[in-house]
């Protein structure tokens, strides 16, 4: 094992025995045994999973709800044992799986804050010298001889993140923990993370803010099924992981277009077709005359949408070419759009609107008719970049 | 679990943390306190001394059978408690062991020693009471604890295979409040053995070969009176004497050998 490295894990295996039934009686287990049938059924959670993550690494694991993240951290934190493969850990690993774990309500801020540093392996002089930099850090100074169930809930999370950053780990292991308390201390804790960045600090973290990923890790992974999907610099696998709830939502949505859509459907989108290209982003829809009258006055527009949700920017037909579209009865015609590509780095959503009668009457209005992704630009700050000229004088 | 480890200092640290935590919330909100401690086995003293002392006539013959009575069962309860208690400590723990990762062996060891020290106040109060009764102390008094030690690690022993086993199998705290109860019966607490030995001279050697029973009764001969029947005493052959330290020994290492095999597994199941 290479001294830069904190953790090493390779060919992990883990499975999981979930019961059937409630097998955890005697009676149970002994039909179980006399039908000779196995009381439980055999889930595999993680399958060959392999990475490292070296000294000073702010490392990022995302995946979706049950994709087996938690159970990594888990075996990263020694609560389980691997079932193949090994983990080796280089360093005092402190694991935060859950915020406040062995709090007890009955004992004293300062009572609780000893109790979990013995919990989590360190000495009573260790936890002295740290003692003062977490209470300040929480900003509990005055409330640490009360009783901890007098705290409240946000002063409870305070305390319990604070030990959980303050403690003197090599490695520190957090679980969905980073949003805790009021937005001041929420700014404390940024500012905090942000200066372990160019620390010798080693930081595993497991969350779905994909904000947290791209701000503050400098590796991160992508798990899904079990699998590492995705490896490398947390832009590109950030991207990735919202690209997987894109995939999922447009299968979706051929089943329930209804719900975005609204409109007279006199004339309808039968489909909108997007290609991205290096300097071109290219839109093909096509309209169809849903009645028997001739229609004069067509306007195609759409909207394009940022991860944010915000419009950045948007097509009109008419204002572009300043006359309408005329479509005969039942014609179907298709409308091209051929458009510089100047979108920044990600996803993009398209709010697709077809207007009738001077643009007053809405005949089809889709939302989130179509999402795409951009990869071609490096600029992931801005959603549209515009061109422009810089001369230094 | 090597036994190095237990002198780890973390360990230590975290082993003093859990045992003083568990001291503090005990009797917390009880007017009494700590006196609770002292108090329940007392009261248990009294009620089975009314019953079987003096309305049965129980230890008629036995001198200073109210002390005889009260050293049973102050070292009756220290046994269901430790047990007791460590049965559940596994489980009570689980919201802990599925979060953190630390020696597991310690929770049953906290929840054990938690209850030695409620039996070293017992004891002082039946050191008090055997004082006021007359009773003449001899030097044997000094080997007291050495079968102290027996039973606690008797008691760890069956506490940390019951642990591991209530984790799978939660009929196990049920099968063993019944079993409690009749092994209570079959240890010579409320009744001098030397009753049974008068009739069945056998039953009465079996009953001692119980760890418990030959505890407790080594301890009556060495505080009280050697007039108590012990396992030295009554039965022929080296071996025959050894019997129940062979058990002690065989109950601490298959009962740490068997929680060692499943503590790994601990936070998965629970």
């Amino acid at each position: 094992m290479s001294k830069n490295y904190a953790v090493e894990v390779k060919n992990l295996y883990k499975d999981f025995k979930l019961p059937k039934e409630q097998s955890s009686g005697i009676k149970q287990a002994i039909i179980n045994a006399l039908k000779g049938i196995k009381g439980y059924e055999k889930q595999s959670v993680l399958k060959n999973i392999s990475f490292n993550v070296e000294k000073g690494d702010f490392f990022g694991i995302v995946g979706r709800n049950g994709s087996g993240k938690s159970t990594l951290l888990k075996l990263i934190s020694q609560i389980y044992t691997p079932d193949k493969g090994t983990i080796k850990v280089n360093g005092s690993l402190v694991p935060f799986i859950e915020l406040g774990v062995g709090f007890n309500p009955e004992l004293t801020g300062r009572e609780n804050i000893f109790l979990n540093g013995a919990l989590l392996g360190f000495s009573r002089n260790e936890m002295e010298s740290m003692y003062d930099e977490i209470v300040n850090f929480a900003e509990l100074e005055r409330f640490m001889d009360q009783k901890l169930k007098n705290y409240s809930s946000g002063m409870q999370v305070r305390l319990a993140f604070s030990i959980a950053i303050k403690a003197k780990g090599d490695i520190l292991v957090l679980d969905e923990v980073l949003a805790v308390g009021d937005e001041a201390f929420q700014k404390k804790c940024n500012e905090y993370f942000n200066s372990l960045k160019n620390s010798d600090k080693t930081v595993i973290l497991v969350t779905h803010s994909m904000a947290a990923v791209k701000q503050f890790c400098n590796k991160a992974i992508l798990i899904s099924n079990g699998k590492i999907e995705k490896e490398g610099n947390p832009v590109d696998v950030s991207f990735e992981y919202s690209k997987m709830f894109i995939d999922q939502e447009s299968k979706k949505k051929n089943d329930d277009v209804s719900a975005n859509r609204y409109g007279s459907k006199d004339v309808i989108y039968k489909s909108i077709l997007v290609t991205v290209k290096k300097n071109e982003v290219m839109i093909d829809a096509i309209v169809k005359n849903n009645t028997e009258k001739p229609i004069n006055d067509l306007n195609v527009c759409m909207d394009f949408l940022d991860s944010n949700k915000t419009i950045c920017s948007g097509i009109n037909f008419y204002e572009h070419e300043g006359r309408w579209i005329n479509l005969k009865p039942r014609q179907m015609k298709k409308i091209h759009f051929a458009i510089d590509n100047l979108f920044g780095y990600g996803i993009f959503t398209i709010t697709a609107a077809l207007k009738v009668e001077n643009d007053i009457e809405m005949a089809d209005c889709w939302k989130d008719a179509k999402k795409f992704s951009n990869t071609y630009s490096n600029n992931q700050y801005y959603s549209v970049i515009m061109p422009y000229k810089v001369v230094e004088e | 679990m090597k036994v190095s480890n237990i002198f780890r200092k973390s360990n230590r640290v975290l082993l003093r943390e859990l045992v003083s935590t568990d001291f503090k919330l005990r009797y917390q909100d009880s007017v009494l306190g700590y006196m609770w401690s002292v108090l329940k086995p007392i009261m248990l003293f009294a009620i089975l001394y009314i019953v079987f002392a003096k309305f049965m006539h129980f230890g008629v013959g036995v001198p200073h059978y109210a002390i005889y009575l009260l050293t049973g069962t102050v070292l009756w309860t220290f046994f269901q408690e430790a047990t007791g208690q460590g049965l559940q400590a596994i489980v009570a723990r689980g919201d802990l062991i599925r979060k953190i990762n630390f020696p597991k062996y310690i929770i049953v060891l906290s929840s054990t020693i938690s209850a030695l020290i409620n039996l070293a106040i017992n004891i002082a109060v039946v050191l008090v009471f055997a004082i006021v009764s007359g009773v003449q102390f001899r030097l044997t008094i000094l080997l007291v604890p050495l079968y102290i030690i027996e039973l606690y690690i008797f008691s760890l022993g069956t506490a940390f295979f019951l642990g591991s086993l209530y984790v799978k199998f939660r009929d196990v705290a049920y099968i063993w409040e019944v079993f409690m109860q009749a092994l209570f019966y079959a240890v010579p607490i409320i009744y001098p053995i030397s009753v049974v030995a008068t009739s069945y001279p056998v039953v009465a050697k079996i009953i001692l070969l119980n760890p418990i029973a030959q505890a407790i009764q080594d301890i009556r001969y060495d505080l009280i009176t050697s007039q108590t029947m012990t396992v030295f005493n009554s039965m022929n052959g080296i071996f025959m004497k050894l019997i129940p330290f062979v058990i002690v020994l065989v109950v601490f290492v298959g009962g740490s050998a068997y929680f060692k095999k499943h503590s790994k597994q601990f936070a998965e199941i629970i």
